[in-house]
């Protein structure tokens, strides 16, 4: 039975990857993470960040908001403390940058480029927990918050990239558009090895009794099973409209909802959400999927990417 | 830390609307140390979602004892469940309190200061102060004292267990109906004053911000280490989403921010009171 895929250069030995924000090596040790297609790491900034004030996360039905804001040590931090650490993995290592211009964003991957241990980049074109003043993509995303909302902006960026590296190049994109294709076909166009989605939903919750927003930055990205559907719909979406292959996320919880997106036009899925809830998930998608296939006599788990039957 | 499957074998209701409930694993029973907390799915289901972070009350021969408060979706279901059902729990999670940071540890007087359902991983400390304390000489040992502060008496547990273990307990409640009338803090400032060498104390609370923060401003001013125990809604509860943090004091100002960030669940959930700020 075959599960490895393959998105740009890289080659995976199954398609289930731990999403950006949500994997730190703090789960080694916990779950057998080598036995992951990839992992994506945090989102790297050139400089550290400090992140958005508490409250940072509410849960909502069947559903979490976030608003982290980037909270990371740097790229200098990075290269020297983490990379060690990463090189004891023996899965692939995919690192997630953003930067405020097309310069950060050059630099970050020119020398992530030069790390053996980095095996592909995905750039983080789609955070919802940065206001224009806050910085990261105002000075490339025209009148928008999000670089993933301005198919300007997104090409870009991603050309900018395409220049500095070799490595296999994934674009992360936001839901919050009125028209994803057209960004994802901007950033095949700029020539993105592969296409994420989605990354989170922009939402709120009111505390009635304050009445305040109970996150600190007011509004946040939402996340988890509730977001599924619209996940699957955005998959399918771009699936029918770009050669490149689609790592899709949003609200996978187990095997069943990683053969969905499949199904809908993912080469991988990406865990994220379900992660905190059960650190076990992703491993237990590995062994679903392969159950899947058995029941269904198919032996290469590409035969079932974007076989949905209509 | 591991994800552990264990069996409920105790689940009732004490006071208020706490609850007590006692699972079986070996592995938490050795691991655990007071402060730390484990990361408990509620239900089944996917709601509700993330796991609750719940402190280790007490640890015992072949398990944990949690003491929660239902306040929300999640703890009440987690009062519903039953014993004999199954849990999962991951843990143990962050740094308990630190009782060796001190030169010469068993010469210092514990104060444990309580506000409501912060009693919970207290006692777990108690315990452990306790046995510590009694494997030193005699003249040498110091009695531990806890003061635990609540709305009414119905807010006040656990009394008996601290007594047992040989702690002198001071109860105060805001309503009087209870020990002393008010707050927490105000039978901590009284014992502070009366004993004779505040100095050689060390105070460990938990309870709710407020409170702590109040305790942390005594503290400070009768130059007494403090340890605080911290609550926040948190998502991974290992470190990985940065999503419970607490502003501290920056080690370098760094263009002109003199605070930084540190996770409830990573780098806590015990705080040194005077790293914090308010």
């Amino acid at each position: 039975m075959n599960l490895a895929v393959r998105i740009g250069k890289l080659k995976l030995k199954n398609p289930v990857m731990l999403a950006s924000g949500t994997f730190g090596l703090e789960y080694d040790g916990l779950i057998d993470v080598n036995s992951l297609g990839a992992v994506v790491m945090k989102t790297i900034t050139l400089r550290p960040r400090i992140g958005n004030p508490p409250p940072r996360i509410v849960e909502t039905p069947s559903g979490m908001l976030n608003s982290i804001g980037l909270e990371n040590k740097g790229l200098d931090d990075f290269l020297k403390n983490k990379i060690p650490l990463l090189n004891k993995l023996k899965t692939a290592v995919v690192a997630s940058i953003a930067g405020d211009d097309e310069d950060e964003f050059r630099e970050l991957a020119r020398r992530l480029t030069k790390e053996e241990r980095v095996n592909a980049l995905e750039l983080n074109l789609s955070c919802p927990n940065l206001s224009r003043a806050s910085g990261i993509g105002h000075r490339v995303s025209g009148e928008r918050d999000i670089i993933g909302q301005d198919e300007k902006a997104t090409y870009r960026i991603v050309k900018a990239v395409r220049k500095a590296t070799g490595l296999t190049l994934i674009a992360k994109l936001s839901p919050n558009v009125t028209d994803i294709v057209k960004i994802a076909k901007a950033a095949q166009a700029a020539g993105a090895d592969s296409i994420s989605l989605v990354n989170t939903f922009l939402g709120m919750a009111v505390d009635i009794e304050t009445k305040r927003p109970i996150l600190g930055n007011v509004t946040g990205g939402l996340s988890g099973p509730a977001i599924k559907p619209l996940a699957l719909k955005f998959v399918r979406d771009v699936y029918k409209s770009v050669r490149i292959p689609i790592i899709g996320m949003g609200g996978v919880m187990d095997y069943k909802d990683a053969v969905e997106f499949i199904l809908s036009g993912s080469s991988a899925v990406q865990i994220g959400t379900g992660n905190f809830i059960n650190p076990s998930a992703a491993t237990q998608i590995i062994i679903g999927i392969r159950g899947y296939m058995r029941k269904h006599r198919i032996g290469d788990v590409k035969e079932l990417i974007g076989a949905l039957r209509l | 830390m591991k994800q552990v499957i264990a069996r409920i074998t105790k689940n009732e209701h004490v006071a208020a609307r706490y609850y007590k409930m006692r699972i079986e694993s070996r592995y938490l029973a050795r691991d655990i140390k007071p402060g730390q907390f484990v990361q408990v799915k509620c239900s089944d289901m996917i709601y509700p979602l993330l796991r609750r972070p719940l402190g280790c009350h007490r640890i015992l021969k072949d398990g944990i004892e949690m003491l929660y408060e239902v306040v929300g979706k999640g703890t009440e279901i987690l009062s519903k469940r039953k014993k004999g059902e199954f849990l999962d729990i991951i843990g143990p999670l962050g740094n308990g309190f630190n009782i060796t940071r001190n030169p010469k540890p068993e010469t210092r007087n514990p104060i444990l200061v309580a506000g409501g359902i912060g009693v919970a991983p207290l006692a777990a400390l108690a315990e452990k102060l306790a046995y510590s304390v009694e494997r030193i000489a005699d003249r040498k040992r110091k009695k531990i004292y806890v003061l635990i502060g609540g709305k009414t008496k119905n807010h006040i547990t656990c009394e008996n267990d601290f007594k047992k273990i040989g702690c002198k307990v001071y109860v105060s409640t805001e309503d009087g109906t209870k020990g002393r009338k008010g707050f927490v803090t105000d039978l901590l400032k009284t014992y502070l004053s009366a004993i004779r060498y505040p100095l050689s104390a060390t105070i460990y609370a938990c309870g709710p911000t407020e409170m702590l923060k109040a305790v942390a401003q005594i503290a400070k001013a009768k130059q007494v280490p403090c340890q605080v125990l911290l609550e926040e809604h948190m998502a991974c509860g290992i470190g990985a989403c940065l999503g419970c943090p607490v502003k501290v004091k920056a080690k370098y100002v760094v263009r002109n921010t003199n605070y930084e960030y540190k996770m409830v669940c990573k780098d806590g959930p015990v705080f040194d009171a005077e790293e914090i700020i308010w």
